[in-house]
C-alpha cells in the first residue's frame, strides 16, 4: 500500500453553541459546558473559568449526556393503582396530581401540621425548602445530612465554625503535608483531585488512613490501614505525643482558642464545667500584662495558657490545663491503643513526629500584615503546613462527633487552621455556632412555624420537646437521644411513622430520596413499613407523596408521584444561604438554566413547591391578594428577599453591579448566564487567611452580607453546650433527661473530645462477629443514579465484596466464590474478590451498586440485580436488643449521624446461588425498558 | 501490508502519571464522549441496559495489586489507550491500508472508509489498544483527539486530547515527544519515565511515569528531636508551660 494519507479535516465544528450550567451527576457542583448541536446535547466538559473544577470534569460530570438522556426519566405524573410496592400507576395530569396533593395537605396544614413529614433527600435546595416546611408549619423537615455527614459538619461548627468540603479545605498551594482521613469521594470530588495533583507535582507529602486502599489512597505516599473506627483514638494518641513534647502552637492557641478560657473547677458547684464570665457574659481570661481577669476579646488583651485563678472558694482552670490532664494520660500512649487501631506505636509515634516537623521546622511565612479582633498589627502571615481532610469515613460512626471533634482539635493544636498551608474556611464560612439559628419547632395550626427548622443547640433550653418532655419531631432530632442534630435524623422517619412514636403522621412528602433502598438500613424491614396496614385496612402511613426524575426504588411505594427534570431542564441555585460553592480565595455561587427544554410532561420540583405553597396559601409563597407569588423557581430564586439586601443569588445584584448585597435584579439571572453560570468574587488578599479573627475578614464578610455584624471569635477547643447536657445528665438544671439516657449522656457529651468504642461493639458478641464491613462510593457513581447511566455502568456494574488476604485464606475463598455475610440482624450472599490492600479485618463493597430488579429502566437480569448487592440488608436502625426493654437507635448519641460504618459481620464460604440474596421480587416498572443498543452521536 | 512513514521529527503523544493517577474514569468517559460524536462512527454500546453491557472505549482504566517484597500491598491505576507507537505493527499488518501514522506528527488513526474490520491490527497490537465497534464492523482507536488538537474552533487551551483537558488529577500529559526542550519530554526525563512493554520492538510514543516509593518509614529517631518529652502529666507540662509561655515574644513579666 502506498503512504498516501487519506484527507482528514483537523477542523471539525464544534458545536453550534455553548451554554454554561452547573454539574449534578454528584454533590460536588462543577461548572459544566454543554455543547449543543440542532438543539441537542453533544457533548459535556469543565468550565475553565468556574471556580470549583476549573475545566476539569470528573467520568460522572461526563457522562452526564447519558444521565440526561436515559430512559429511566419519569414521564408524567403518577399515581398508584396497584398496591403499594407493586409499581403499579397510571399517568395523570400535572392539574389532577396537584390537587390531590392539595386535597391531602390542606387539611393537614389548618389541624395539625406536625402530621406532615417533608424530608428531601440529595436536596441542592435546602434554603427554598426548608422555606416551604417553615410557611406549612411542620417541624418535620430535614435533609440527608443525618445519614451523610453531620458529624463532621456539627463537630466542625462547634469546633471552630466549619468543617471541611463546603466549609473548607486544604490550602493546596501551600500545604506541605496533607493527612487524608476517610471520605466518600464524590465529596468535594474534583478539587480534592485537583489538589492531590498540585501536592504531588510539588513533591509535598500525602498520607492516607483509611481501611482500604483505593484510589486517593492508592497514590498517598503513605498508607495507614487503620481499623474502622478507631481513628479517634489514633488522633488522640498524636495529640498525647504532640502534647508531651510540646510540638504545639502555644502563641496561636493562646491567642485563637478557647485553650486560655477559665473554666470552674468546683464539682460542687452548680457552673462545674462551665467558663468563668463576666457580667457581661464574656468568658474570662488571664491577661498576660496584667495578670488580671480579662474578657476574652478585650482590646490588647494577651490571653494567659497558664495562670489560673481562685475566686470565692473555687478554682478556676484554663481549658488547657484540663487538656493536659487527659491527653497526657497513659491511656492515650501509642502503646495503649496500637493494638485497638491496628496501628504500631512506632507508627504512629513517626506520624506524629511527622506533624511536628512539617508544622514547626517547615513553618512558611506570607508578608502580609493583617490586624486581629484585640487589635493586635501583625506584620506576616505565619503558615504551619499540614493539612488534613476527612469526611464520612470517620463520620458515620457512632463516635463519629467526637472522633470529628479530635481532629479538628489535632489540627488547631498545630496552629494549622486558617493560616497559609493549613486548613482554610470557605466564606460565607467560619462562622461559629453562635451565628447560626437554633432550632425551630413550635406548631401553631394554619400558620407558618416559629423560625428555620435546623440550627445549632447550646444547651438543655434548645431541645425540642414538648411539655411532657417528648420529642416535637417525627425523627426525635434535637431530643435527649440526640441533642445536637443539627441535620435531622431522615434515616429514622420511616421507622419512627410505622411506630407511631413520637406520634402517628398523615402524609410523608419525600424529594430525591431512595429511602426503600440504598438510603435506608433494614431495606425489607422498611418495605413492610411503607406496605403496612391496620386493621381497618389502612395503610399505617396513610399517604405518601415522591418526587423523583427517574424511576427509582422509591417510585413504587408512593401514592403520588410528581416528576421531577434533569439537571439540564431546570433552574437551580447554588446559594450562599445553601451549602455554598466557595474557594478559599473567593465567594462565589451559581444557577442552573434550562439547557434544553424537557420532551416529557415533568416539572422542576422547587416550581412545584412554588405552586402548591400558592394553593395552601401558605406565607411566603402568595401575594397579599392571594395569588400565587412565586410563577417558578426562576421568579423565587431573583425576587425573593430573606434579609434586607440579600436573596438566594449574591451576584449581579441591583442594576447589576451589586455583589453580597443589593436589591432585587430581574435581569439576574441573565447575568449569570452571560457570566458562565456562576458568580465570583475574590476575597481581599489581607483577609485571606486568619479569618475568625482577622479584621479585614470580618469587614468584608459584613460588607458582602455574610453576616450583619462583625463577630470575630476564638475556636472552641472545649465545647461549653456539651458540657451543659452533661450536666444536665448529672442532675444539674431544671430540664432534666430520662433516666435510661443520663449514663450515656454523661460519657458522649463531653466537652474535650474522648474515644469510646462503636456502640455496636457493645451488644454485639465480637466473637461471632469479628469483622468490620464497610462500603465505599466509587468515584465513578453517585448513590443509585449511576447504573441508569449506560456509560458509567460499564465501568462498575456489580460489586464484589472485597475480601482481605489473612479471610481470604481462612475461608479457602478461590476467585469466583460467594459467600455468606451475616450480622446480628440478617445475612446475605454474595460474590468474593480478593484484595491484599486492605486492613486485615475488614470486607468493603462500592456502594449502591445493587439494584432492585425492574427499576431504572433495566433489564431485569442486569448484573446490578442479579450479582450486585447492598450492605444495608446488614444494618438495622436501631441496635441489637441490650435486655432493658428499650431498642437504641443506631446513630451517634450526639447528632444521631447514621452509624453505617460500626457494622459488624462474619463471613463464611457459600454454595453459588443464582444470584445475589435477598433477592426480591420485581417491581413493575413505570417507564417500561432501555433500548438494547447505544450509538449515540446528535450531530451529522 | 500498509507501510509506516519515516519516523517524524514530531512524536505527539501522552505521558502518563501512575504516581498521581486516582483510577478515577474521568478519562475514560470524557473520551467516550468526544469521540461517540466526533471522529468517525459512534461508539456504540451493546446491551446498554441490558444483563451484560458493553462498548467500544478507546481508553480504559485499569487497577492492579502489587505486593511488594517488603510492606503493604499497593494498589496501581493502570489508564491505556494506543500508544502511537513508531513500530506500529497494527500499521503493517493492514491488508487495506486503513490502518495508517501520519508522516507530519506520528499520530496512529484509521481510515474508517478503508477498514473492512478484519480485526487483524487488534491481534497484532500487544497492548490491546484497539476495539472493533460492534455495531458499525469498523476498527475504533485513540485519534489522539486529532480533531481537537489542531481545531481551529476551539479556543487555543482546548487544542489538547478530550483526556488530558478532562483529567482532575493532572495525571496526564499531552505534548512532542520527539522535542527534548518539551514540556513533556523534560517530566519524561525528570521522573523516569518508561516504555511499556520495550521487548516488543514497538517503540511506543506514549510514556507512563512510574509511581514514587511509598511506606517509607522515616529513618531517624522519631524520639528526637520532634517528639523528646517535655512533660509526663498534666503537673510537669504546666510546668513546662509556664517556663514556654516566658520565652513567647511579650511573655517575659
Amino acid at each position: 500500500m502506498s503512504l498516501d494519507q487519506p484527507p482528514l479535516d483537523t477542523s471539525p465544528k464544534v458545536s453550534d453553541e455553548v451554554r454554561k450550567t452547573t454539574c449534578y451527576m454528584c454533590a460536588c457542583r462543577c461548572g459544566i459546558n454543554v455543547h449543543m448541536k440542532d438543539g441537542k446535547v453533544a457533548y459535556i466538559e469543565g468550565n475553565k473559568d468556574h471556580p470549583v473544577n476549573q475545566g476539569v470534569l470528573c467520568a460522572k460530570g461526563s457522562a452526564g449526556i447519558m444521565q440526561h438522556n436515559a430512559p429511566s426519566r419519569l414521564r408524567a405524573p403518577l399515581k398508584r393503582v396497584g398496591a403499594r410496592g407493586s409499581g403499579e400507576f397510571e399517568e395523570i395530569s400535572w392539574e389532577e396530581a396537584l390537587t390531590m396533593a392539595t386535597d391531602l395537605l390542606r387539611p393537614i396544614r389548618e389541624k395539625h401540621p406536625e402530621k406532615l413529614a417533608f424530608f428531601t433527600g440529595r436536596d441542592q435546595s435546602q434554603s427554598f425548602t426548608g422555606f416551604w416546611a417553615q410557611g406549612f408549619g411542620t417541624p418535620n423537615f430535614a435533609a440527608h445530612g443525618g445519614f451523610c455527614s453531620v458529624n463532621m459538619a456539627a463537630a466542625g461548627i462547634y469546633t471552630m465554625g466549619g468543617a471541611f468540603w463546603e466549609f473548607g479545605q486544604p490550602d493546596w498551594d501551600h500545604t506541605k503535608l496533607f493527612m487524608l482521613f476517610g471520605v466518600a469521594e464524590d465529596h468535594d470530588s474534583n478539587p480534592i483531585k485537583m489538589g492531590i495533583g498540585k501536592i504531588k507535582a510539588r513533591g509535598a507529602r500525602m498520607i492516607g488512613v483509611n481501611p482500604i486502599r483505593t484510589g486517593y489512597n492508592a497514590v498517598a505516599d503513605d498508607w495507614v490501614g487503620i481499623t474502622p473506627g478507631t481513628d479517634g483514638l489514633f488522633i488522640l494518641a498524636m495529640v498525647h505525643c504532640l502534647m508531651r513534647a510540646g510540638k504545639i502552637d502555644l502563641d496561636y492557641l493562646a491567642r485563637f482558642t478557647n485553650a486560655s478560657v477559665l473554666v470552674n473547677e468546683d464539682p460542687k458547684s452548680e457552673q462545674f464545667g462551665l467558663f468563668l464570665r463576666d457580667a457581661e457574659g464574656q468568658p474570662q481570661v488571664i491577661d498576660r500584662n496584667t495578670g488580671k481577669l480579662a474578657p476574652w476579646n478585650g482590646k490588647g488583651v494577651e490571653p494567659d495558657l497558664a495562670a489560673t485563678h481562685r475566686a470565692k472558694g473555687v478554682t478556676h482552670r484554663p481549658v488547657f490545663h484540663q487538656m493536659a490532664d487527659r491527653y497526657l494520660s497513659d491511656a492515650y500512649a501509642p502503646e495503649a491503643v496500637a493494638e485497638r487501631c491496628g496501628i504500631s506505636a512506632e507508627r504512629i509515634r513517626a506520624l506524629a513526629a511527622d506533624l511536628a516537623r512539617v508544622a514547626f521546622d517547615e513553618a512558611i511565612e506570607l508578608d502580609r500584615p493583617w490586624t486581629d479582633f484585640r487589635g493586635k498589627k501583625h506584620d506576616k502571615m505565619v503558615g504551619r503546613p499540614v493539612s488534613f481532610h476527612a469526611m464520612r469515613g470517620i463520620s458515620a460512626h457512632s463516635n463519629g462527633f467526637q472522633t470529628c471533634r479530635a481532629l479538628h482539635v489535632l489540627q488547631i493544636l498545630l496552629g494549622s487552621v486558617e493560616v497559609p498551608g493549613g486548613m482554610r474556611f470557605k466564606p460565607p464560612y467560619p462562622k461559629p455556632a453562635t451565628a447560626h439559628p437554633k432550632p425551630h419547632g413550635k406548631v401553631t395550626p394554619g400558620a407558618a412555624l416559629d423560625g428555620p427548622h435546623l440550627g445549632y443547640t447550646h444547651g438543655p433550653e434548645d431541645l425540642l420537646l414538648d411539655t411532657e418532655g417528648n420529642p416535637t419531631r417525627i425523627d426525635k432530632a434535637y431530643s435527649w437521644e440526640n441533642p445536637m442534630s443539627a441535620h435531622g435524623l431522615m434515616h429514622m422517619v420511616i421507622s419512627n411513622a410505622h411506630a407511631g412514636v413520637p406520634y402517628k403522621i398523615d402524609t410523608l412528602f419525600m424529594y430525591m430520596a431512595n429511602m426503600s433502598w440504598n438510603s435506608s438500613m433494614n431495606v425489607g424491614g422498611v418495605h413492610k413499613m411503607l406496605t403496612d396496614k391496620d386493621e381497618n385496612g389502612d395503610y399505617v402511613i396513610p399517604n405518601i407523596i415522591y418526587s423523583d426524575a427517574y424511576s427509582s426504588e422509591m417510585v413504587a411505594y408512593a401514592d403520588l408521584i410528581l416528576p421531577d427534570t434533569t439537571y439540564l431542564e431546570r433552574h437551580d441555585c447554588i446559594s450562599l444561604l445553601d451549602r455554598p460553592i466557595c474557594e478559599a480565595d473567593g465567594v462565589a455561587d451559581a444557577i442552573r438554566w434550562p439547557v434544553v427544554e424537557p420532551d416529557r410532561d415533568v416539572r422542576g420540583f422547587q416550581s412545584v413547591l412554588c405552586d402548591l405553597g400558592a394553593r395552601l396559601g401558605m406565607p411566603g409563597f402568595v401575594n397579599e391578594d392571594g395569588s400565587q407569588k412565586y410563577q417558578d423557581y426562576a421568579d423565587y430564586i431573583t425576587n425573593h428577599i430573606r434579609r434586607p439586601g440579600v436573596g438566594p443569588l449574591a451576584g449581579f445584584r441591583g442594576n447589576g453591579d451589586d455583589h453580597g448585597r443589593g436589591e432585587v435584579n430581574p435581569n439576574q439571572l441573565d447575568r449569570y448566564i452571560e457570566n458562565g453560570g456562576f458568580w465570583l468574587e475574590h476575597v481581599p488578599e489581607n483577609a485571606a487567611y486568619y479569618k475568625p479573627f482577622s479584621m479585614e475578614y470580618q469587614d468584608w464578610a459584613v460588607k458582602m452580607g455574610f453576616y450583619d455584624v462583625v463577630q470575630p471569635y476564638i475556636f472552641q477547643l472545649y465545647v461549653e453546650p456539651l458540657r451543659k447536657f452533661q450536666a444536665a445528665a448529672e442532675g444539674i438544671g431544671e430540664r432534666q433527661p430520662p433516666e435510661h439516657l443520663r449514663e450515656r449522656l454523661k460519657l458522649t457529651m463531653d466537652p474535650l473530645p474522648i474515644w469510646y468504642g462503636p456502640l455496636e461493639d457493645d451488644q454485639v458478641d465480637l466473637d461471632e462477629y469479628p469483622v468490620h464491613a464497610l462500603t465505599q462510593r466509587p468515584m465513578a457513581m453517585y448513590h443509585s443514579w449511576g447504573t441508569q447511566n449506560a456509560w458509567l455502568r460499564q465501568i462498575h456494574g456489580h460489586n464484589p465484596l472485597y475480601v482481605p488476604t489473612k479471610i481470604w485464606e481462612e475461608n479457602g475463598f478461590k476467585d469466583g466464590d460467594w459467600a455468606k455475610v451475616s450480622s446480628t440482624h440478617g445475612s446475605i450472599v454474595v460474590p468474593v474478590a480478593h484484595q491484599a490492600s486492605l486492613n486485615a479485618n475488614t470486607v468493603w463493597t462500592w456502594n449502591a451498586i445493587g439494584k432492585r430488579k425492574g427499576t431504572w429502566a433495566l433489564d431485569e437480569g442486569a448484573t446490578e440485580a442479579t450479582k450486585g448487592f447492598l450492605l444495608n440488608h446488614l444494618i438495622h436502625e436501631l441496635l441489637p436488643p441490650k435486655g432493658d426493654g428499650l431498642r437504641w437507635a443506631n446513630s451517634d448519641p450526639v447528632t444521631g449521624q447514621a452509624a453505617w460504618f460500626d457494622l459488624r459481620v462474619k463471613i463464611e464460604k457459600s454454595a453459588i446461588p443464582n444470584e445475589a440474596q435477598p433477592a426480591m421480587p420485581a417491581i413493575k416498572s413505570p417507564v417500561g425498558k432501555g433500548p438494547s443498543e447505544l450509538d449515540w452521536k446528535v450531530g451529522k | 501490508m500498509t507501510q509506516l512513514p519515516p519516523p517524524s521529527a514530531k512524536k505527539l503523544g501522552l505521558v502518563i502519571d501512575l504516581d498521581t493517577c486516582v483510577g478515577c474514569h474521568a478519562c475514560v468517559v470524557s473520551c467516550k464522549g468526544w469521540n461517540t460524536e466526533n471522529y468517525g462512527a459512534p461508539l456504540s454500546d451493546q446491551q446498554a441496559y441490558g444483563a451484560d453491557p458493553s462498548g467500544t472505549f478507546l481508553n480504559r482504566v485499569h487497577s492492579y495489586e502489587v505486593q511488594p517484597d517488603q510492606g503493604e500491598a499497593q494498589l496501581i491505576h493502570f489508564p491505556k489507550s494506543c500508544l502511537h507507537c513508531e513500530d506500529a505493527p497494527c500499521v503493517t499488518v493492514c491488508p487495506t491500508g486503513a490502518s495508517y501514522k501520519r508522516a507530519e506528527d506520528g499520530i496512529v488513526l484509521v481510515n474508517e472508509s478503508d477498514c473492512i474490520g478484519c480485526g487483524l491490527c487488534a491481534w497484532a497490537c500487544p497492548y490491546g489498544a484497539r476495539e472493533l465497534d460492534a455495531k458499525e464492523g469498523v476498527m475504533k482507536k485513540c485519534t489522539l483527539c486529532v480533531d481537537r488538537i489542531y481545531n481551529e474552533n476551539l479556543p487555543e487551551e482546548d487544542r489538547q486530547p478530550a483526556c488530558v483537558r478532562t483529567c482532575p488529577a493532572g495525571a496526564r500529559h499531552f505534548g512532542d515527544l520527539g522535542d527534548e526542550e518539551s514540556d513533556v519530554s523534560k517530566l519524561v526525563a525528570e521522573r523516569g519515565g518508561f516504555d511499556l512493554m520495550p521487548e516488543q520492538g514497538t517503540k511506543p510514543v506514549n510514556k507512563y511515569l512510574p509511581p514514587r516509593p511509598k511506606d517509607e518509614m522515616p529513618e531517624f529517631d522519631v524520639l528526637a528531636p520532634y517528639l523528646e518529652p517535655v512533660a509526663s502529666d498534666g503537673k510537669g507540662f504546666v510546668g513546662w508551660l509556664d517556663k514556654a509561655l516566658s520565652s513567647l515574644p511579650g511573655g517575659a513579666k
